[in-house]
């Protein structure tokens, strides 16, 4: 895998961003009163896509499924909730570092002992450390138990007196949204084609292979483990930042089921796939919801459908848009058909990630 | 810690432990076997607690919503085998994990149509109503003791199917090379539906048998099931044995940390998976 | 004042003329409701009795709020607190609406008035019984129709010491709304003299009681008190009898043990004595009329949570009418609320300077099925707040 794309997914990544970044000059026109609502829905659109981005390196690229990457989400917001001053802003020039070194340090220890596990095995021992975690927030004195804790103050961005940006401005924290994604975004479509990434894909296609070549794949797995957890843990510090609450639920493994769901439903494995599929969850419940207080009913059929219908993602339509010859093999007609397909002959093994070989 | 206060919870904790086994050994089946994660365990205990919830008072008889209850569940696994999980074999365990969590949201959410959001019980059964005295002040009710029984006799049914059949033999086999059952030309698909439908029904049964002992309200399912994937993990997945062993130990490890160690009650079962797991990573009895 | 409160008040008169500019157009508009409850997952119970209770109170009134047309905005809250914040940010910010009502769970509560703090959105809480609410977070535009943990408690502490008992054991749940009941009730009982002989925290949600039970049988107390609710309650009450434990140790506890719950627990339930600000028994013409109007509308009797919401309702009534529906002049709307006064099927009901109310604490026992009253445990229960001076 080379992790190339054809060219109409730059295209479509790229008018998609410039749709998203203009709105401030299309919402009003289109949502009237209700903008400034759909920006702050957007903005938590957005965060949730650098979520799931930062889960794709760990179940897309490598191929280690993490029942339990809310603990790094958690982790942010309430690194920030439990640092920052009660009556002052913190400065984002510590309270960022600050975020990710925690962050970092705990996917270190976690990632150490996890790592040795594969497959089931790793989705439940990292649940179990989600878990773990989320009792202890739930439970302990400092954190606010169950409760959760309000931040009273976005974190300040001054140089030397001047105030740079102005978190506490919707618009301006949109925009740092924004730019956190598409940073997020260019470095892990760098990292996923550079040597390191190669040697990831490696590990994803056949383990032992690489082992067998002198590569020690533990180490490079543990890398990707702590990148992943930093990024989680940004984007849990965003999460907190944007309504000033952190509570032990953004850690349950709830939070970890619905991020995997994203990923699936955007495609895994693309990196671009995953903001997509953060997107898509979020209009799909966000509609469901406002539809009937049913709405559980219509997002599980959803869930279902996509896993069916859809095992590449929103990024394998794009990628591999279905012709005809597609069609006749695409699993919704393989399930319709499938009793004339029997008996099963291959063992379970993964799926190759929705990645396209052309371009 | 007295003696008398000792052989008490030595008692709770063995009956929790062994009802846990009841509960986990429907998912470590499916896991094992089919190589398939449903998350949607818990919501089949749910649905056994309120079937027989909704059949107790509509028949009359707690038995004998029982026997009308088992069938429903069975069919319930047979077709949640054949419409959704059949295309999803040879798949990352990725999407198991993805559909069977889409299928906790529509059973949760069928539930609340079916039965709303109140809480329900139901009554022990006449047969077993009484009690026996365990300290002077401190009884136990024979239905507590029916229910040890039940999953003792139901863990010695299923250990002499694995270990003294064929059927058993093809389970064992196909937990440790599915493609050598099927090239000696047995079925796998029949298999697997069998296993689905059998583990959905203990799952279920689970819940009908413990209804009388618990509270049946929404969502009651989600919280067993994080509980029954630590026992499956701790067993080795796929290990009866594994299974019941690790019920015990995680029935006797939150009976004696939620008195000895309070502060950690909440974490001590996780505590000891991770133990497990770094000492050996794929379970005591794999 | 206090530099947060100064900020508080300046987002609510801010919205305040912000709003009074569309006020003009807005009057003819029906005034939207916006009910932020569970609807799904563990709590759907209460949040529809919440929603029952209010929607009855405004039926009654000709489905009208001062002399305007309501339309109700539901939102399942799911009871998920980390999701609180922006299902109340797509209440207010989204839908518009004039009022949030919601929410059951404390820790939603808590995501919820983090945007009430920022929009000056009027919330009105039917149930969430965490102190904070109206205490430590003290906004002008949050009023609450239900009680806090506190409240409900520290009457039976008093009675508890009345009662005879002079060492307890309490028990709960390991989570803030478990906490802070105990705290009530051990305020009040070693006030009086009592001593707390052990405090047990059972991991949340865990309903496996046996050791616990166990416990409570060796350190033989001469009472237990509890918190627990909903499947919780439930299975504590039916396990606490079925261990014999009911024949030598008396069981206290919050109202919320049993309430709503009486059928499941069935026999069980018997004797168990508890406190609360409501009891469907109550013998007085509001309730029996509101008891009676309840039945018929919905088939079932009314619980604590239904009253809760029926009063919030009337709540509404009263408040919009004296404002005769303008729910433009945000001040004067918040005016009218906090002086609302009703005749509440719970007995007489106001509200404090921290828009919390004050209502009778009742003591009840459960005979036959019912949790009959046995005396006011506390007569016009004021909650102090004291960091809550409006």
């Amino acid at each position: 895998m080379l992790h190339r794309y054809p060219r109409r997914v730059v295209i479509i990544m790229l008018v998609l961003t410039a749709f998203v970044a203009i709105f401030p000059l299309w919402g009003p026109v289109v949502f009237g009163a209700q903008s400034d609502f759909m920006m702050e829905k957007l903005t938590l659109m957005l965060i949730l896509a650098l979520f799931a981005m930062s889960l794709d390196l760990l179940v897309g690229i490598v191929g280690l499924v993490s029942l339990g990457h809310a603990l790094f989400f958690g982790l942010g917001a309430y690194t920030l909730a439990l640092a920052s001053p009660a009556f002052s802003p913190a400065a984002i020039w510590w309270m960022m570092p600050l975020v990710m070194l925690v962050a970092a340090l705990a996917a270190l220890v976690v990632g150490f002992l996890v790592i040795r596990t594969k497959g089931i095995f790793f989705i439940m021992t990292t649940l179990a450390f989600g878990q773990m975690l989320y009792y202890f927030v739930n439970t302990s004195r400092h954190t606010g138990g169950t409760d959760g804790v309000f931040i009273m103050f976005r974190p300040s961005v001054e140089l030397g007196g001047t105030v740079l940006l102005d978190l506490d401005n919707p618009l301006t924290f949109f925009y740092v949204c924004l730019a956190m994604v598409v940073v997020g975004y260019l470095f892990l479509r760098w990292l996923t084609r550079s040597f390191y990434g190669q040697v990831l894909d490696g590990i994803h296609d056949n383990e032992h292979r690489m082992e067998a070549l002198g590569y020690a794949t533990s180490h490079y797995k543990l890398v990707a483990f702590v990148i992943s957890g930093v990024m989680a843990s940004l984007a849990g510090m965003l999460a907190a930042m944007q309504y000033g609450f952190a509570n032990p639920a953004q850690l349950g493994w709830h939070t970890s089921g619905e991020v995997l769901m994203m990923l699936i439903l955007g495609g895994m494995g693309t990196i671009f796939g995953p903001i997509l599929g953060a997107f898509a969850y979020e209009i799909l419940q966000h509609t469901f919801e406002h539809m009937t207080t049913h709405w559980p009913i219509l997002m599980g059929i959803t869930i279902i459908l996509a896993v069916l219908v859809l095992p590449r993602g929103i990024a394998g339509l794009i990628i591999d848009p279905p012709n005809r010859e597609s069609l006749a093999k695409s699993p919704l007609l393989k399930w319709l058909k499938r009793d004339a397909t029997t008996p099963r002959n291959e063992a379970a093994k993964p799926v190759a990630p929705a990645t396209g070989k052309e371009g | 810690m007295d003696l008398a206060f000792f052989g008490v919870q030595l008692l709770n904790g063995l009956q929790y432990g062994l009802l846990l086994f009841l509960i986990a050994s429907g998912l470590t089946l499916i896991f094992g076997i089919m190589g398939i994660i449903n998350l949607a365990h818990g919501a089949m205990y749910m649905i056994g607690a309120y079937l027989v919830y909704d059949l107790t008072f509509r028949l009359g008889n707690f038995w004998l919503a029982i026997l009308v209850a088992v069938p429903i569940a069975i069919a319930l696994g047979l077709i949640i085998e054949r419409l959704f999980l059949d295309t999803l074999y040879k798949r990352d365990h990725l999407y198991q994990v993805l559909l069977t969590f889409g299928l906790i949201l529509v059973l949760n959410e069928m539930q609340r149509i079916i039965w709303g959001g109140d809480v329900h019980s139901v009554p022990i059964p006449e047969l077993f109503s009484g009690r026996i005295q365990l300290t002077d002040n401190l009884q136990y009710s024979h239905y507590r003791l029916f229910v040890m029984g039940v999953c003792l006799a139901l863990a010695g049914v299923i250990y002499w199917v694995i270990r003294h059949t064929r059927l058993g033999i093809i389970i064992r086999a196909g937990a440790v090379n599915r493609d050598m059952v099927e090239g000696l030309g047995i079925n796998v698909r029949t298999l697997f539906t069998l296993i689905f439908s059998v583990g959905v029904a203990l799952t279920a049964f689970a819940g009908m048998i413990a209804a009388p002992l618990t509270s049946i309200a929404p969502g009651m399912g989600d919280s067993i099931l994080i509980t029954c994937f630590v026992v499956v993990v701790i067993g080795g997945i796929g290990s009866i044995k594994g299974a019941f062993w690790g019920a015990i130990l995680i029935g006797m490890a939150e009976t004696f940390g939620s008195v000895l160690i309070p502060s950690l009650a909440s974490m001590v079962i996780y505590l000891i998976m991770a133990a497990v797991l770094l000492v050996k990573p794929r379970g005591l009895f794999a | 004042m206090t530099n947060f409160k100064k900020t508080a008040l300046a987002s609510v008169l801010g919205t305040a003329t912000l709003m009074s500019t569309f006020g003009a157009i807005a009057d003819d508009h029906p005034v939207k409701l916006g009910l932020m409850l569970p609807y799904t997952g563990t709590y759907t119970a209460l949040g529809e009795a919440i929603t029952n209770g209010l929607e009855l109170a405004i039926a009654q009134h000709g489905d009208r709020l001062g002399g305007r047309d309501v339309e109700y905005v539901k939102l399942d809250s799911e009871a998920n607190p980390s999701k609180a914040p922006q299902n109340m940010s797509r209440l207010v910010r989204g839908d518009n609406v004039d009022f949030v009502i919601g929410p059951v769970h404390s820790g939603v509560a808590m995501g919820m008035l983090r945007v009430a703090q920022q929009t000056g959105a009027i919330t009105i809480i039917p149930n969430a019984g965490l102190g904070a609410a109206t205490n430590e977070l003290c906004m002008p535009n949050v009023f609450r129709t239900s009680f806090s943990m506190w409240q409900d408690s520290y009457p039976m502490g008093k009675a508890a010491y009345e009662m005879g008992h002079r060492n307890i054991v309490t028990i709960t749940w390991d989570y803030a709304g478990g906490k802070e009941d105990l705290a009530g009730f051990e305020e009040a009982f070693t006030e009086a003299g009592g001593e707390i002989v052990r405090q047990i925290l059972v991991p949340f949600p865990n309903t496996e009681f046996q050791s616990y039970l166990a416990q409570i049988a060796s350190d033989r107390p001469d009472a237990v008190y509890t918190f627990f609710a909903g499947g919780g309650g439930v299975s504590f009450v039916r396990d606490y009898a079925a261990a014999g434990l009911n024949e030598s140790i008396p069981l206290l506890g919050s109202g919320f043990l049993t309430d709503g719950n009486l059928a499941a627990i069935g026999e069980a339930g018997e004797g168990v004595m508890t406190t609360l600000h409501y009891a469907e028994t109550l013998d007085t013409p509001q309730n029996r009329a509101f008891v009676e109007a309840y039945q018929e509308a919905y088939g079932q009797l009314p619980d604590t949570y239904a009253v809760q919401g029926y009063d919030t309702g009337m709540m509404l009534v009263q408040a919009l009418e004296a404002v005769e529906g303008d729910t433009a002049d945000r001040e004067r709307l918040i005016e009218a609320l906090a002086s609302v006064q009703l005749d509440s099927p719970r007995g007489p009901l106001s509200f404090s300077d921290s828009h919390h109310p004050i209502q009778n604490v009742y003591l009840r026992e459960i005979r036959n099925g019912k949790h009959e009253v046995v005396g006011i445990a506390h007569e016009s229960l004021e909650v102090p707040d004291a960091a809550c001076r409006m």
